[in-house]
């Protein structure tokens, strides 16, 4: 079995969290015990200035959003590869170099085609 | 202690918040249902020593994955609850599949065995005594050993980049945009022109 | 071994060019814009076909490089030839169609290319993590392809339905790999295939992670049962597209999933021999029927590939080198008639807008008796009415099931030949003997028709050198078993 000793070091992250949760179950908990609660179908209803709610909330989103989210997802990715490369690079050598440098490379030229084509661009 | 204590905790939330992922009436609820689950299985992962991957699922995967969802599903324009009453005529038969599947696992799981030379045959140990961390023994592997699935993992990237915009990037019309270039470069006699105007015959 | 040297490298030349040359034409594409669609389609054939020279030129010994996850030997070079090959016809009769439909957009002929990308690395992937890779390249791409015409609902349809079953297929293919790995210690062919000599009686959780790899495979070629994508996407995509789909994947995943089964698995043959099978028998029966009751000529296409990827699989269930042998012959016929098929399919159209019922064929015999007659010979070459090559396909494919003592499935493919020939005579019958309707648009690119051309001409000449391509498939299959 693997050692499990590096595992305290997450420990605090660990109360934390148990904290953290602990907390925010009580508030919610002691507001729901403690709070009049008297609800009727007005207050419960969306409030728009006053008026009738127009449509429902949700509106369609334009896919230009999408399109955003998504090259950002695989810059993120690239990124991700990145961390082990660089706290290893001293071990690696030139081969591990370019390596990264070519996949860089791959993801440079996608970079110059989104650009180019006017992904980036809101417009 | 601690850690099995730990981990009954991750787990139990995990397939609790996997479980409000299909149940949760509103679409947003399931999305933020899911980053719940991520966050407890990049716990899960920090308990195997997997912190690399642990990292990477918050970041990616709640960074980025997740927002996406949340865009996919206020771009869609379905009324959730009318694609929900067909769903409902499918459930028999997906609990029996699901519960033949679950039937497979523990008959699998009872009865898993290593082939007797599986042990050696692991490609990259890292010993046990090793000060190693993780990312630093992917590391190692990913850029050298691992050479080529690394940059074919560069070329899916860049072919999910041209697919996502071949498929959703258009170009727009009449749009007006601003030219700085353009603007800085125009001059008075571009714009203006003074004409003589002799009286009563208009411009 | 960790450097980057010439013979590191030397092995995937072929590949690496292909690459580099996607790469550039991605940027030239960008900057040239739309209007160098025609341009780019053609750069990227000419990629191919360097591509081909390139692996012509190396040596097919088996050589495994990038640390044994890659795999150059006979089998993989003459299956990547073919793929290449197939790679070519398809961009070049897609290039006018493009202008056709208004979808000329550049990225199609580069998307091609890195999905032919995918489909070389995968055949010649020595390793499942780069097995996947290739896959996943290849797939990508192709379901990007399959929805390239984007404002169609059909091609949206097509696109998401493939895309929605093939990441399913991609997911079963990890977790059996996960399964692999769980049993062996080992994502490598050949560290696995060592174990599984090692240790004959099979632990039941590798046989369920070999099927969960073989039901992805058979997702991939289109095999009854997790064949129910293909008419959809067929119908829904591009006709170009339909045609790439049909000339070219599944010659790269039926060669991958020979090298799956009769490299690691081949000691428990006996165990994927029943899946296969069944899959092939399942295959030729739905679609021998399925096909009965089409009317548009893409659904029936996708039908009769289904039911050819069926007798391919007769050939891989044999379990011996004459199997593969035939396997590997029967898929470069099948390639080629399809695209003598497919470029006869593109040239249907009436006004500028395409054909694709069956009807439309009526009294094709009158209106332009020469398409007439070169369709009718691929129709009877894929029905396997001799002399034509699809015949000889078909024979060696039953000679090897009955040589490994299939008798059964032999006689099911015979069977399921009768009733498919019901299907493909039906449209020369459509041809000859109905009345004639308006005639098609007689402007047909060169292209199509050399590549018609060819096609007939190897279908019809087969007879008269069978022995030449017979020996090379089967001397490619033997390199699968003297590792």
């Amino acid at each position: 079995m693997a050692s499990t000793e590096f595992l305290s070091e997450y420990l605090p992250i660990l109360i934390f969290l148990i904290i953290a949760s602990g907390l925010s179950v009580a508030m919610i908990a002691a507001s729901f015990l403690a709070g009049k609660q008297n609800p009727d179908k007005e207050k419960l209803a969306a409030y728009e200035c006053g008026f009738d709610a127009f449509d429902d909330a949700r509106n369609k989103f334009d896919v230009r959003f999408y399109l955003v989210a998504i090259l950002f997802i695989i810059f993120d990715l690239e990124i991700a590869f990145l961390f082990p490369w660089a706290i290893s690079l001293g071990s690696i050598g030139m081969f591990g170099f370019w390596s990264m440098a070519f996949f860089l490379g791959i993801l440079t030229i996608g970079f110059i085609y989104e650009w180019k084509k006017g992904a980036l661009e809101w417009e | 202690m601690i850690t099995s204590l730990a981990f009954y905790l991750f787990a139990s939330i995990l397939v609790l918040s996997a479980l409000m992922v299909i149940t949760a009436r509103n679409p947003v609820h399931s999305v933020l249902f899911l980053i719940l689950g991520f966050f407890n299985a990049a716990g899960l992962f920090v308990l195997l020593g997997a912190e690399f991957i642990a990292m990477i699922l918050v970041i990616v995967y709640v960074g980025a994955v997740a927002v996406l969802f949340l865009f996919v599903v206020m771009m869609l324009d379905i009324s959730f609850s009318d694609l929900r009453k067909g769903a409902m005529q499918y459930v028999p038969m997906g609990l029996v599949i699901g519960a033949v599947l679950l039937l497979e696992f523990f008959t699998l799981f009872g009865a898993w065995q290593f082939a007797p030379e599986a042990m050696g045959q692991v490609s990259a140990p890292i010993a046990a005594d090793s000060e190693l961390t993780n990312t630093e023994a992917l590391g190692q592997l990913v850029y050298t050993k691992y050479f080529l699935p690394f940059q074919l993992a560069g070329l899916i990237l860049l072919v999910a980049m041209i697919g996502a915009i071949v498929l959703t990037h258009r170009q727009r019309s009449g749009v007006y945009k601003q030219r700085v270039a353009e603007q800085f470069a125009r001059k008075r006699e571009d714009a203006m022109e003074v004409r003589k105007v002799s009286s009563g015959s208009g411009a | 071994m960790s450097s980057l040297s010439l013979a590191y490298l030397m092995p995937a030349l072929p590949e690496i060019f292909m690459a580099l040359s996607g790469l550039g034409l991605l940027v030239v594409g960008v900057f040239l814009g739309n209007g160098g669609t025609r341009t780019i389609s053609w750069s990227v054939a000419v990629s191919f076909a360097v591509a081909a020279l390139l692996l012509l030129g190396l040596d097919w010994d088996r050589i495994e490089t990038f640390n044994g996850m890659f795999v150059l030997d006979r089998f993989t070079g003459f299956m990547k030839l073919f793929v290449l090959v197939g790679l070519i016809t398809s961009v070049m009769i897609s290039v006018r169609f493009l202008y056709q439909v208004q979808i000329a957009r550049f990225e199609y002929p580069v998307l091609m290319l890195f999905a032919g990308l995918g489909m070389m690395i995968m055949i010649s992937a020595n390793n499942m993590l780069v097995l996947y890779m290739g896959l996943e390249l290849q797939s990508l791409a192709l379901y990007v392809l399959a929805a390239f015409r984007r404002d169609q609902n059909r091609a949206a349809e097509a696109g998401i339905k493939y895309f929605i079953l093939g990441a399913l297929a991609s997911g079963m293919l990890l977790f059996g790999t996960s399964m692999i790995y769980g049993y062996t210690g080992s994502i490598d062919f050949d560290v696995i295939g060592q174990t599984l000599a090692n240790n004959p009686v099979a632990d039941t959780g590798l046989i369920v992670g070999l099927v969960f790899v073989l039901v992805s495979m058979a997702f991939k070629v289109s095999a009854v049962p997790f064949h129910m994508w293909t008419p959809d996407v067929y119908e829904g995509a591009p006709t170009s597209v339909t045609a790439f789909f049909a000339i070219v994947p599944k010659l790269a995943a039926m060669a991958i999933l020979v090298r799956v089964l009769y490299g690691p698995f081949m000691s428990i043959s006996a165990d994927w021999q029943q899946i296969i099978w069944f899959m092939a028998a399942a295959s030729l029966i739905v679609s021998s029927f399925a096909g009965l009751a089409q009317k548009n000529i893409k659904r029936l296409m996708a039908y009769s590939s289904i039911g050819n990827m069926g007798y391919a699989l007769i050939g891989v269930a044999a379990g011996t080198q004459v199997g593969v042998g035939a396997v590997v012959l029967y898929m470069i016929i099948y390639m080629i008639m399809t695209a003598g098929v497919f470029s006869v399919i593109l040239m249907m159209r009436r006004n500028g807008i395409g054909a694709e019922d069956i009807e439309d064929l009526s009294g094709l015999s009158t209106n332009s008796p020469l398409l007439a007659a070169a369709l009718a010979i691929l129709l009877f070459s894929m029905a396997g009415i001799p002399p034509m090559a699809g015949f000889f396909g078909k024979l060696l494919i039953f000679n090897a099931a009955v040589s490994a003592g299939m008798f059964n499935l032999a006689v099911l493919g015979v069977l399921a030949s009768v009733v498919a020939a019901f299907y493909y005579l039906r449209i020369i019958k459509v041809m000859y003997f109905d009345e004639a309707v308006d005639p098609f648009d007689q402007q047909i690119a060169f292209s199509k028709r050399a590549v018609l051309l060819l096609s007939v001409l190897f279908i019809t000449l087969f007879i008269l050198k069978p022995d030449a391509l017979i020996a090379t498939s089967m001397s490619a299959a033997a390199a699968l078993f003297t590792g």
